[in-house]
């Protein structure tokens, strides 16, 4: 009965025919759903590989071939070329250790505060949790223009550490909401019985909660490095010396300094992308997650 | 020592940054919109007049009519990936694959993103305008050139961008839904689209309001992708708040106005949080 009203259905969501024999029908709305899907998905990952076939292609071989022909005689050159001749490796290395160094600080600063507010009774707990939520809601640009008459005025514009200090405390708030559903379903007990023995609350939160909090801190972690190693306006803004420059901030402006060298733009643009890719590669379950965890608690 | 020392050692930290990075700042915005104030150099008081000009900018409407014509779009392409979604929550064998695979833009930084479409769109090497060439159009439009199309162009790739976090989020939101509800309802013999919209869209409600003020109050916010792709024009059909905000301070050093820019992008965003939380306020419990 519920199959007969299903097949004639184009645009729906099967859940039919388990158990028995499938008809012919029904394998055939399958195979359309299958269809979307799939197109869905080329529509998704195409681009990128057309990007990974323009940064092998000489420039004649982009204007004068298909958009969806293989490299001919493929330029590894172009990979060659960006590498040395720009700053890729220094913008490279400032991507890496400014995003580890902003992970770090946001993890371990927001632990602290979750332990305080879900582990103590203080007055002012609301409070404080209220305005890490409000946080989240205030739009960077806002702060745009006083951070940087700030960092400015205690002269650390042009200085790596107005973008750890902002993308450490802009992430604050998101990495707080996940951490905070972990740790209120998280069972006391045990924490409980370390006080009964005469642990020091230092003791417990380093020796006990953050080992406990491992799954979570990983989950976290992620998506701020995500975030961090995205990072446009912070960059943008506070950073003028190349010496400085992170991978994001670099490639834009060493892409403009191409023009029209195809190739070169496709292999600058690869090379970013790459280590997000390779990650995704590894931990995309982990990402799955906390993508998810860092949304719906809205 | 004290409890009372240990929650100090523990939230002031982080509270600091907050307060001195982010609640300061949003306060001082509102101040410096007071100021006639090039950036360097000394501020001059000048009462309201940055704000009275503010409301009878057309630059400022225009682009916070963008901002708002991306949000509406946004809001709508959510209706997208969730019939997507349903189709990848029914029993579909890969579904995990597929997720994976529409989540791997929105991983990708603005910038590259920002980078590659401009590419596609290039008018006469592009991707787009090649297919299209294939298909025999002949005059293919120039995309992100053209004032018509600009904020229309920009809009593909936000929608490719965000596409598998919501697919992320209403998936497992659907997954969420008890399976003793849906056999139920099956036995009773509701048919596999009358369970997808009476029973499973109703049951996932609240996760769709959450994405609905995501999508809204994030697009109001949209800097990175338009700044890189287009730079607000082509004369300013593409500008956004935050696009206009920034070129005031940092390209044109009127730091005094763009402050009052930025204060009024803060009480639209924060006014539209508010109102979407409003309209979508519900009782029914969120159910994970």
């Amino acid at each position: 009965m519920s199959e007969l009203a299903t097949d004639r259905r184009t645009t729906p969501n099967l859940s039919a025919g388990e158990g028995s024999k499938k008809s012919y029908w029904s394998k055939l709305g399958y195979g359309f759903l299958y269809l979307i899907l799939s197109a869905f998905a080329v529509i998704q990952i195409y681009p990128l590989i057309w990007l990974v076939f323009f940064s092998l292609k000489s420039n004649q071989e982009v204007f004068g071939m298909s958009p969806f022909s293989l490299p001919q005689d493929p330029q590894w050159g172009n990979y060659v070329k960006v590498w040395t001749q720009g700053n890729i490796g220094v913008y490279f290395f400032n991507s890496v250790w400014m995003t580890v160094l902003s992970v770090f600080l946001t993890v371990i600063l927001a632990s602290f505060v979750t332990f305080a507010i879900t582990r103590m009774h203080w007055k002012l707990s609301g409070l404080v949790l209220g305005l890490f939520m409000v946080g989240y809601m205030i739009p960077l640009h806002s702060t745009l223009i006083p951070l940087f008459n700030f960092y400015n005025t205690i002269g650390l514009i042009d200085n790596p550490l107005s973008i750890i200090l902002s993308q450490t405390t802009f992430n604050l708030p998101l990495t707080i909401m996940i951490l905070l559903g972990f740790y209120k379903a998280f069972p006391r007990e045990i924490e409980e019985a370390a006080v009964m023995d005469g642990c020091s609350v230092h003791r417990i939160f380093f020796q006990i909660t953050l080992p406990m909090t491992i799954p979570v801190l990983s989950t976290t972690a992620i998506i701020n490095m995500i975030y961090n190693w995205n990072e446009f306006v912070f960059v943008n803004t506070f950073i003028s010396s190349d010496q400085w420059k992170t991978l994001t901030i670099g490639i834009n402006n060493f892409v403009g300094q191409y023009l029209t060298d195809w190739g070169a733009i496709g292999a600058t643009l690869v090379i970013s992308i790459v280590p997000i890719l390779l990650t995704f590669l590894f931990l995309s379950n982990k990402i799955v997650e906390g993508m998810a965890a860092g949304s719906v608690k809205g | 020592m004290s409890n009372k020392y240990i929650i100090t050692l523990y939230t002031l930290p982080a509270l600091l940054l907050l307060l001195v990075l982010i609640y300061v700042p949003i306060a001082l915005s509102g101040y410096y919109g007071l100021m006639d104030w090039t950036g360097i150099g000394q501020m001059q008081f000048i009462g309201l007049e940055n704000y009275a000009n503010l409301m009878k900018d057309e630059k400022f409407w225009a682009s916070a009519g963008h901002s708002f014509l991306l949000g509406i779009f946004s809001v709508l392409s959510l209706l997208l990936y969730l019939a997507v979604s349903l189709v990848l929550v029914s029993k579909i064998k890969g579904s995990d694959f597929f997720r994976k695979i529409y989540l791997i833009p929105m991983l990708l930084s603005s910038v590259a993103i920002a980078q590659l479409w401009l590419k596609i769109f290039d008018p006469s090497n592009g991707m787009l305008n090649k297919l299209l060439e294939m298909f025999g159009v002949e005059n293919t439009p120039v995309w992100l050139a053209d004032p018509n199309t600009a904020l229309y162009a920009i809009f593909v790739p936000i929608v490719w961008q965000y596409a598998g976090f919501y697919i992320l989020i209403y998936y497992a939101a659907l997954k969420n839904v008890p399976e003793e509800i849906i056999e139920a309802a099956r036995i009773d013999g509701a048919t596999p689209l009358q369970i997808a919209l009476k029973i499973k869209l109703p049951m996932i409600s609240a996760v769709f309001k959450v994405t609905i003020m995501l999508s809204l109050v994030g697009s109001l916010k949209y800097f990175d992708l338009i700044y890189v792709m287009t730079g607000g024009g082509p004369n300013g059909a593409s500008e956004v708040m935050a696009s206009y905000m920034y070129k005031e301070a940092f390209e044109l050093n009127n730091f005094g106005y763009a402050s009052a820019v930025g204060f009024g992008l803060l009480v639209i965003c924060l006014g539209m949080t508010w109102l979407t939380s409003r309209l979508t306020k519900s009782n029914d419990d969120v159910q994970y």
